[in-house]
């Protein structure tokens, strides 16, 4: 086995040396019965060739060649070379956790340096140096908010991802957090009459998400008013970080549970990603997850190390702030040289770029179908409406070699034959302009057959 | 004479400040292909939502940005370095070609949400995975959804609740061997059970007379590592299993030292009824300084109603897809369906080894542990004389009686060019050295770490504050940990 470095005369050498005869004897400690003495059942042994070559054949099968316009939590984004070149660095690909900061400043430093631009683009006073994905840091944020106030409940918008929704109720349930739904207007928005009956005394936190998951951007200021009037948090959940370099952060808030995959990271069929948890400088004692803080050693040169660990679970068991141990470093190393790379200005000019494009997008739709929720502004996605259902407009599309939107049927069936699309900054306008054409297409002749129906022909 | 080679020597490494300390207006690693869509005014698009600026975000050359990161590379330690004998964390080879495959386009491009007919390459993956896992636990079926060992644990014993609600009693506590991992007592709390601790007997294994007055209608679950963290195994599981089943209980088994068992036992076949794996550890996904992880639970029938939706199903055409609609399942746990990128790499790993590749590896590994131990033995206190598989649990009692304890010896064990072996835990064993070899080591690496460590006890001896005082040869000293926990800083300001 290609993986293994011993030669037959090295294991009886070291078998001598312990004084033993045979390996199995090493397993005698399992009881006879439960020792395994076939082959299990797993595929043969395979050459390096034959792996490359299945996986291949894997790759060909899921998607490969097709334009997409699907975003929901999972966004394409140009990866600059450089990330994959630098993460796959042996020092950063297989170093462990940098508890021994001697051995692991590069590490440390990276996740320093990582903290340290989250917390600036989020416009909190500090960040972790990640959590699982944006739905678990989501959740975390609320059963830290839960700690912070003492309080037991927790007010959510329904036009937060419903997959996070699902994670945040699969957690909340048994710390037996009440959740309630707050729905959105016609411009897609949390419905701010709604959420301010919605909050009371016993609310731990208001969770939203902007921009939502309509794409569309939320009025964050008022939103903090209201929470903050009776006490509660409030936590943004930012699935796009991209947006972030146009889009004005949340700075009213009180924690910011990000998932940052548009920033560097493979769409990879959903993970790994990203999560991060950002907030003010007075809730860190409530924050979970590891982080990196700098001090000096013996000599007083800077360097750093992993702190404030009474929080975790290895030195606080069942009284952590929670049970996370492995985070998600190499993706955040991803996220940090993404950062590093369009820095400043590059961010504000990648982001407007997702804005130009889907400005143009949602207005090409628009002529054919109706672009919903056009009354509040967006970062990179709309919902369209059409008279067909988008499940048989996306099956034509991927006729040809197009992925269409989100249908949204399943998570909001008031919607009707609503889709989620999206465009970054690798939507080319031919891309739109065909897909536009297949839905203004199918559109018409929908219509066609619908002639009789006048209210259908007006729209 | 052979000649050997020493482990490490010093040498010139690069100094590099703060990637904001190099930024300075105009400079850029990036570019943009020319806007093919209208400009648009983005004060009349966003109005009061656009943002003005972005601080101190740093702006760098692509030149500066891979010295940057490069210089920092070869500030750590790493497996591609040498042997990183961490008990219980399993740092073994991570496979170059996972790598590759895990980047090949369709795979690394697939989107969670594009139709199921352009999914099968994923799905197949995912169901390939699955089937091989089902098989070396022993096992009947299982999620892939949870991101993490910790996650992992989590949606097992929501899963042990789910189930105990069917039954119309949720039951009140958990019981932990006082030698289990940290994350077991914290995700028990999570998922609002209480904890109650169960202590190990002489020969560091469950207590089995202590586990039968504990057991009663209240307890949901025990909470078992087996191999446990003193790298022995649990010789009486069945009784163990039996003891739980008889009062309606349910057995969990922390899978996180499976690289003991792999092709040699099964622990379905053991009494186990829900486990997790850690594919970072046992099927040789990177450990990336810290993650990303991932971890598989594994369930017997009685507990597959309660997996997390999705689930792979084959549908009656033959095609792979997700199947949401499952009425008693305990609901989401992350959002789209887990850490792909690592079930590529986990199942790459898998198909390298085969059947006999597996067996042999857990047999280099149980074999690399007591090497380490017959070498160490006399020189290093072993509080259990208990057999051991995996990993080897030594005491730092000799060397505490100069006054040196298990971290001033890991940090000593730095300068020798050896990450540090896993310091003070289990908790069972006061000043614990944990160690952990795996099965990448060859004798050499494994000859000179033995060394180093008797080396090191002679140094205890001879010079005590010489090994305080380590490591002698980093680029920095000792860090500061009570002043960086007593007034944290935790970003760079201008």
């Amino acid at each position: 086995m290609r993986y293994l470095p011993k030669s037959p005369a090295d294991r009886a050498a070291m078998l001598q040396a312990i004084g033993i005869r045979s390996v199995d004897e090493l397993f005698s400690p399992i009881p006879a019965e439960y020792r395994v003495t076939r082959d299990l059942a797993v595929p043969r042994q395979m050459a390096e060739s034959e792996i490359v070559d299945w996986f291949k054949q894997r790759g060909k099968e899921n998607g490969e060649g097709y334009t997409s316009f699907l975003g929901a939590g999972a966004y394409s984004h140009y990866r600059p070379v450089v990330i994959d070149a630098l993460v796959q660095r042996g020092e950063f690909l297989t170093s462990y956790t940098p508890y021994q900061a001697e051995f692991a400043q590069g590490t440390l430093q990276a996740i320093f340096e990582f903290q340290t631009m989250i917390s600036e683009l989020t416009g909190m006073d500090l960040a972790n140096a990640s959590m699982y994905d944006g739905s678990t840091a989501a959740a975390e944020a609320v059963m830290m908010a839960v700690r912070v106030t003492g309080r037991r409940s927790a007010v959510i918008a329904r036009n937060l991802h419903p997959e996070y929704r699902e994670v945040l109720h699969t957690y909340a349930t048994h710390q037996e957090i009440p959740q309630k739904l707050v729905s959105f207007t016609a411009a897609g928005q949390i419905d701010l009459k709604e959420l301010e009956k919605a909050v009371d005394d016993d609310t731990a936190c208001v969770l939203i998400q902007s921009p939502n998951f309509f794409g569309t951007i939320e009025d964050v200021e008022a939103i903090a008013a209201i929470a903050h009037k009776r006490g509660a948090l409030l936590i943004v959940s930012i699935a796009e970080a991209v947006s972030l370099g146009i889009v004005e952060p949340p700075r009213s808030a009180d924690i910011v549970a990000m998932e940052a995959q548009s920033f560097g990271v493979p769409v990879g069929f959903g993970g790994p990603y990203c999560g991060v948890l950002a907030t003010k400088e007075k809730f860190v004692r409530q924050m979970p997850g590891r982080l990196a803080g700098q001090t000096v050693d013996k000599n007083g040169k800077r360097g750093f190390v992993l702190t404030l660990a009474t929080r975790e679970q290895h030195i606080r068991r069942e009284k952590a702030t929670s049970n996370i141990c492995t985070n998600q470093a190499l993706v955040a190393l991803m996220v940090n040289i993404f950062m590093t790379v369009y820095g400043k200005v590059g961010l504000r000019e990648l982001a407007k770029q997702n804005l130009a494009k889907t400005a143009y997008a949602a207005d090409q739709f628009s002529k054919h179908a109706k672009v919903l929720f056009a009354g509040a502004p967006r970062f990179n996605e709309f919902v369209i409406q059409t008279s067909e259902d988008p499940y048989a407009i996306n099956s034509r599309l991927l006729g040809h070699k197009i992925v269409g939107g989100l249908p949204l049927k399943k998570f909001y069936p008031e919607l009707g034959n609503a889709a989620l699309w999206c465009c970054t900054e690798l939507t080319t306008r031919s891309m739109i302009d065909t897909a536009v054409g297949l839905v203004a297409d199918s559109e018409g002749s929908v219509r066609t057959m619908n002639e009789t129906e006048p209210a259908e022909v007006a729209r | 004479m052979k000649h050997i080679t020493r482990k490490a020597t010093r040498h010139i490494s690069q100094n590099e400040g703060l990637i904001f300390e190099k930024s300075s207006p105009g400079k850029a690693a990036w570019k943009l292909p020319p806007l093919d869509v209208p400009e648009v005014d983005t004060k009349a698009l966003l109005g009061s939502q656009e943002r003005k600026d972005l601080g101190s975000m740093p702006e760098v050359s692509e030149i500066e940005i891979i010295r940057h990161f490069t210089r920092l590379s070869t500030w750590n330690y790493a497996i591609d370095l040498g042997m990183y004998p961490l008990g219980s964390c399993t740092m073994k080879y991570n496979p170059r070609v996972n790598e590759f495959v895990a980047r090949i386009e369709g795979l690394a491009n697939g989107h969670p949400y594009q139709a199921e007919k352009i999914s099968q390459g994923a799905l197949q993956i995912m169901k390939t995975l699955s089937e091989c896992l089902l098989e070396i636990t022993g096992m009947d079926a299982i999620t892939l959804q949870p991101a993490a060992g910790a996650q992992g644990e989590l949606t097992g014993l929501l899963m042990v609740r789910a189930y105990h609600e069917s039954k119309g009693n949720a039951r009140k506590k958990i019981l932990i061997p006082d030698s289990a991992h940290g994350t077991n007592p914290a995700t028990a709390a999570t998922v609002g059970y209480a904890v109650e601790n169960l202590k190990s007997n002489d020969r560091g294994m469950v207590d089995v007379a202590a586990l039968a007055a504990q057991m009663n209608e209240d307890v949901a679950a025990l909470m078992v590592t087996n191999p446990n963290t003193l790298g022995v195994f649990e010789q009486e599981i069945h009784k163990i299993a039996d003891l739980m089943h008889d009062q309606g209980g349910l057995l969990y088994m922390d899978g996180a030292n499976m690289n003991a068992l792999v092709g040699k036992a099964r622990p379905g076949d053991f009494g186990v009824d829900v486990m997790h794996l850690n594919l970072h550890k046992t099927f040789s996904t990177p450990h990336g300084g810290g993650g990303p992880g991932s971890g598989p639970v594994a369930v017997k029938k009685i507990l597959a109603p309660f997996l997390p939706t999705p689930v792979v199903i084959t549908k009656p055409d033959g095609t792979l897809g997700f199947e949401y609609n499952r009425p008693q399942s305990v609901g989401r746990v992350r959002a789209f369906y887990g850490n792909f990128g690592m079930f590529i790499r986990a199942l790459a790993y898998i198909f390298a080894n085969g059947p006999d590749g597996l067996r042999q590896t857990t047999e280099d590994a149980v074999l690399n542990a007591n090497y380490i131990r017959k070498g160490l033995e006399g020189t290093f206190d072993l509080p259990y004389d208990t057999p051991s598989m995996h990993e080897v649990v030594f005491s730092d009692k000799l060397q505490s009686k100069k006054g040196v304890k298990t971290m001033d010896l890991a940090k000593r064990l730095i300068d020798y060019g050896f990450h540090p072996y896993t310091t003070a835990f289990p908790l069972i064993v006061p000043g614990a050295l944990m160690i952990e070899p795996t099965e990448s080591e060859p004798k050499e690496e494994l000859d000179l770490f033995i060394e180093a460590m008797k080396s090191i006890a002679e140094e205890v001896e001879e010079d005590p504050q010489f090994v305080l005082d380590a490591p002698h040869n980093t680029r920095i000293s000792r860090l500061d940990e009570t002043a960086a926990a007593r007034k944290p800083v935790l970003r760079w300001k201008p």
